[in-house]
């Protein structure tokens, strides 16, 4: 005896659950109706407050009949694990035919127990959909909750916290906030109902209104600081954040009042990052002439404020040394050419005893502007920093490209820091050659003035170690003029 | 100088770290607070809480401990020779601001990181302290991220494992030149070798967990590491190249890229304007490509052009797609996954429904569309019963047709 002879062929149904998330109740219904071969077209699914399945045959009006009772030998109603999987899910979704779907499929189920492998189905397809807008809309809660902290009558802290879901979700996303918030007490308020935990029981509550809820939390203003700061303005792709934080759901984030604003300033702040930082100084001079001119209006560090002139470096284009010292000095800056000051005579003295003819090589500093301090009618010399030693290095390197040497010597820490754009000691790298980015080798090797701040034993060491330095640089221009 | 308020202090620790381009929370052990005595849960996937009007996702507290630093990057805003406006917290200062978040479901844990003061030990001891203070006195069970830093002694680096969820190393830039170059105080060697012990660490602590049930864990959401793009000269083949290098090498979870930005007070060896950031989004589908899709390192380059960069105007599957068009066209009713994976336009989702689907029916053009995203992007690559795209695949105009037509409008 089959299913089939029980039952009154035209018989319409409607199955009234009693809340619109209940799972169990439509598959206990929907397994009975399909035990007794009721097709999908003979049913309505009616939720709390709604008016049935609006894709039913028939309106529900006709149909206020009682359920059949299966009968006792009916075969049992097979389902796949994936079908159980996905129903549960898309029951939450606040599409009113998505009971008579689920029904249409279940029903389906028992003539093709794959169907639900077959993707390109469309039913199947509907329901992977709703399953996938509700783990989505359970994603954006789980994402979007903002709690704000009141105190109770006893002075505990409750956290209480306003929100819109899509779908039916409240119920079956309790636990999650269960789990996280375990030793917290927090409600949940929303317009499908409320949850309210207090550290050891669940307790559900009615549909709630937003009033109902706090409107603010002195955290909230730390909050919106750290938003408005972790944004990179240089970075504004506002689609990326559009797709995943939808308006919608804007009015109830404390942080997203401050978009448009951040949107608007964007530009202007990314600029002020650019002008303050990484100067836009435009195409490098070509020639020697054009850097000369150039370092004059020169201000991208502060040195170049001071009451001084610019410094250019001398020598004939193609030379094969190019000597670099850290800054023009008091009478540098006064005549306005390199190494003429008391360091440069003892250079120039040291360099003839090496055998090296200083008017052979261009000659010039890491920083083109003299840094000094008053102290009464002197200018008292001042170690550039290393900040000022980087930006100037724009020019050093424009001169470096332009004179084109095949060997480089560091005199002193600046310069080495000049031309490589980090400090090294002299004292390790001196003596043999390191290789600058295009392969240039660079010799690095003490500031003359250096030798003049010493005195005795300590005077003649230093004096030794610069003349083999110097003796050391002849020989491998020699080498490489080969 | 008057006191900082906790507000200026996390405004500029906070844009200190805007930098770093790594958020994930995801991946590590499941852990919840019922009956303990603090807050927290990680359930196997990250939250995004926020996204900014940048597009990245804000999922967890991301600051500096402090940017103070005796190091000089060039590439980094916060080297030693830079202007911008210092600030230090105290470990529970960011303790305090982690819980106050995380009680108002605003973030998913905390991200750690610091510039370094004194010395790297000193700095990662601090940084270890928070996450104990988090652990040990707060019952803390949301999601940590510290950054490691490979100067560090082993030993305080192995305790930040501990401590963590997921620790992580910068490699910084794609060659040792560029890192010589632009990071004169970091050394490659070294934070490889860092690197390599967190891997052993991660994988001890993994076969210890499997003979003791009650086994420490290590970093159990793995090892990142980040590298910057564009502030050097290595193009996209050879940062392909690099990050399957360290994929292989170290077991990484993830390999992220940050396209070098504009920053305040930069340094003047840096090139001065940005890199695209479609570059950077191009590298991370080429990472998704190597991870998701079977493609080799070297077939990735291949889709590079002459320069070794890879094209911004079409994505590098599509690229490789048209390069190799003697691939095409695919039997999306005969073909193995393998094949499928290649084909432009049809992502692991789509491929998998595919061959769910062709165990029932053959697929026509229409069931393909119910099942893919575009199917427009896909149709000169594929065949079905009803479809074959008649010699599309040699039009030389094909990339034409492929590509999106508009640029993009400026917001504002």
């Amino acid at each position: 005896m089959t299913a089939m002879q029980h039952v009154s062929l035209g018989a319409h149904y409607a199955v009234h659950l009693p809340a619109p998330d209940d799972f169990a109740v439509w598959r206990d219904r929907a397994r009975g109706l399909v035990q007794c071969d009721v097709p999908p077209d003979r049913v309505s699914w009616v939720e709390p407050g709604g008016t049935g399945d609006l894709f039913a045959a028939e309106g529900p009006s006709r149909s206020e009949k009682r359920l059949p009772v299966p009968p006792a030998d009916a075969p049992p109603v097979r389902a796949s694990k994936r079908f159980l999987e996905l129903a549960r899910h898309a029951a939450l979704h606040s599409d009113p035919a998505r009971f008579g779907l689920l029904y249409r499929v279940l029903w389906r189920l028992q003539r093709n127990p794959g169907l639900m492998e077959d993707k390109a189905d469309p039913e199947v397809r509907r329901i992977e959909e709703l399953a996938k807008s509700v783990r989505r809309d359970a994603h954006k809660m789980h994402a979007f909750v903002r709690f704000r902290e009141v105190e109770e009558e006893d002075g505990t802290p409750h956290f209480v916290a306003w929100f819109e879901p899509d779908h039916h979700i409240v119920r079956a996303e309790a636990a999650f906030f269960m789990r996280r918030f375990a030793n917290m007490r927090w409600s949940i308020l929303t317009p499908r109902g409320s949850i309210h935990w207090d550290g050891e029981t669940m307790r559900e509550g009615p549909p709630a209104r937003r009033s109902d809820a706090p409107g603010g939390d002195p955290v909230e203003d730390l909050w919106r600081s750290y938003y408005a700061s972790i944004f990179n303005p240089a970075r504004l792709k506002v689609g990326a954040m559009l797709s995943e934080m939808p308006k919608k759901y804007w009015k109830n984030l404390p942080e997203a009042a401050l978009i448009p604003q951040l949107i608007a300033g964007a530009q202007a702040r990314e600029a002020r990052m650019v002008a303050s930082g990484s100067l836009d100084m435009g195409e490098r001079p070509s020639t020697l002439e054009g850097v000369g001119t150039a370092i004059h209006a020169c201000r991208n560090c502060p040195i170049g404020e001071l009451d001084n002139r610019a410094v250019m470096g001398e020598g004939p284009l193609g030379a094969p040394l190019m000597i670099v010292g850290e800054q023009p000095g008091d009478q540098e800056d006064r005549t306005g050419r390199p190494f003429v000051g008391p360091a440069g005579q003892l250079l120039d003295d040291y360099l003839s005893r090496a055998g090296i003819d200083r008017s052979a090589a261009y000659v010039t500093n890491a920083v083109k502007h003299f840094k000094f301090v008053w102290k009464g009618k002197h200018r008292l010399h001042q170690s550039p920093g290393a900040k000022e030693i980087d930006t100037c290095r724009w020019w050093l390197e424009a001169e470096r490209t332009i004179v084109k040497p095949r060997l480089v010597l560091a005199l002193g820490a600046s310069a080495a820091r000049g031309l490589l754009g980090k400090t090294v000691s002299i004292t390790r790298v001196r003596g043999s050659p390191t290789a600058l980015d295009d392969g240039t080798e660079l010799w690095v090797t003490a500031h003359p003035s250096y030798l003049l701040r010493l005195e005795g034993e300590a005077r003649e060491e230093q004096a030794r170690l610069f003349a083999a330095d110097l003796a050391a640089v002849r020989e491998r221009l020699a080498e490489l003029a080969g | 100088m008057p006191q900082q308020t906790l507000r200026q202090k996390l405004e500029i620790l906070a844009d200190a770290a805007k930098y770093d381009a790594s958020c994930a929370s995801s991946g590590t052990a499941k852990k919840n607070s019922l009956g303990g005595k603090g807050v927290g849960s990680t359930e196997g996937m990250g939250i995004c809480h926020a996204y900014a009007p940048d597009g990245r996702c804000i999922s967890l507290l991301k600051i500096l401990l402090t940017n103070h630093c005796i190091f000089d990057c060039h590439y980094c805003i916060n080297r030693k020779s830079s202007n911008v406006a210092r600030a230090r917290f105290t470990p529970q200062e960011v303790v305090d601001l982690t819980l106050s978040f995380y009680r108002r479901n605003y973030i998913e844990g905390l991200f750690l990181s610091s510039g370094i003061v004194k010395s790297a030990n000193h700095t990662m001891e601090q940084l270890v302290e928070v996450a104990r203070i988090l652990r040990e006195e707060h019952d803390f069970r949301g999601y940590i991220h510290l950054k490691t830093i490979p100067e560090a002694d082993a030993e305080i680096i192995h305790e930040a494992g501990l401590y963590a969820d997921r620790v992580s190393i910068n490699v910084e830039l794609p060659t040792d030149t560029g890192l010589t170059r632009l990071a004169p105080d970091k050394n490659a060697r070294q934070i490889e070798g860092a690197m390599g012990r967190t891997k052993e660490r991660i994988l001890t602590a993994k076969d210890e967990r499997k003979r003791f049930r009650h086994a420490p864990r290590f970093a159990p959401a793995g090892q990142s590491t980040q590298m910057i793009v564009g502030a050097d000269d290595a193009n996209d083949a050879a940062i392909i190249g690099k990050a399957s290098r360290l994929y292989d090498n170290f077991g990484l979870r993830r390999v992220y890229y940050s396209a070098f930005s504009p920053i305040p007070d930069a340094s003047a060896v840096l090139p001065l304007k940005r890199p695209p950031l479609l570059r950077e989004h191009r590298l991370y589908q080429s990472d998704w490509l190597m991870r998701f899709y079977g493609f080799a390192p070297q077939e990735v380059a291949d889709a590079a052009g002459a320069d070794g960069n890879l094209p911004l105007d079409i994505d590098p599957k599509l690229a490789w797609a048209l390069k190799f068009r003697e691939s095409f066209p695919v039997d999306v009713n005969r073909a193995p996954r393998e094949l499928l994976l290649r084909v432009p336009g049809l992502g692991t989702k789509a491929v998998a429904r595919i061959l769910a689907s062709r165990r029932h029916r053959r697929l026509r053009l229409d069931d393909v569309a119910r099942l893919t995203a575009s199917l427009a992007k896909v149709r000169p690559f594929i065949c079905t019963v009803d479809w074959r795209p008649t010699f599309l695949t040699d039009r030389a105009d094909l990339r034409g047709l492929l590509t999106p037509k508009s640029e993009q409008l400026e917001l504002f």
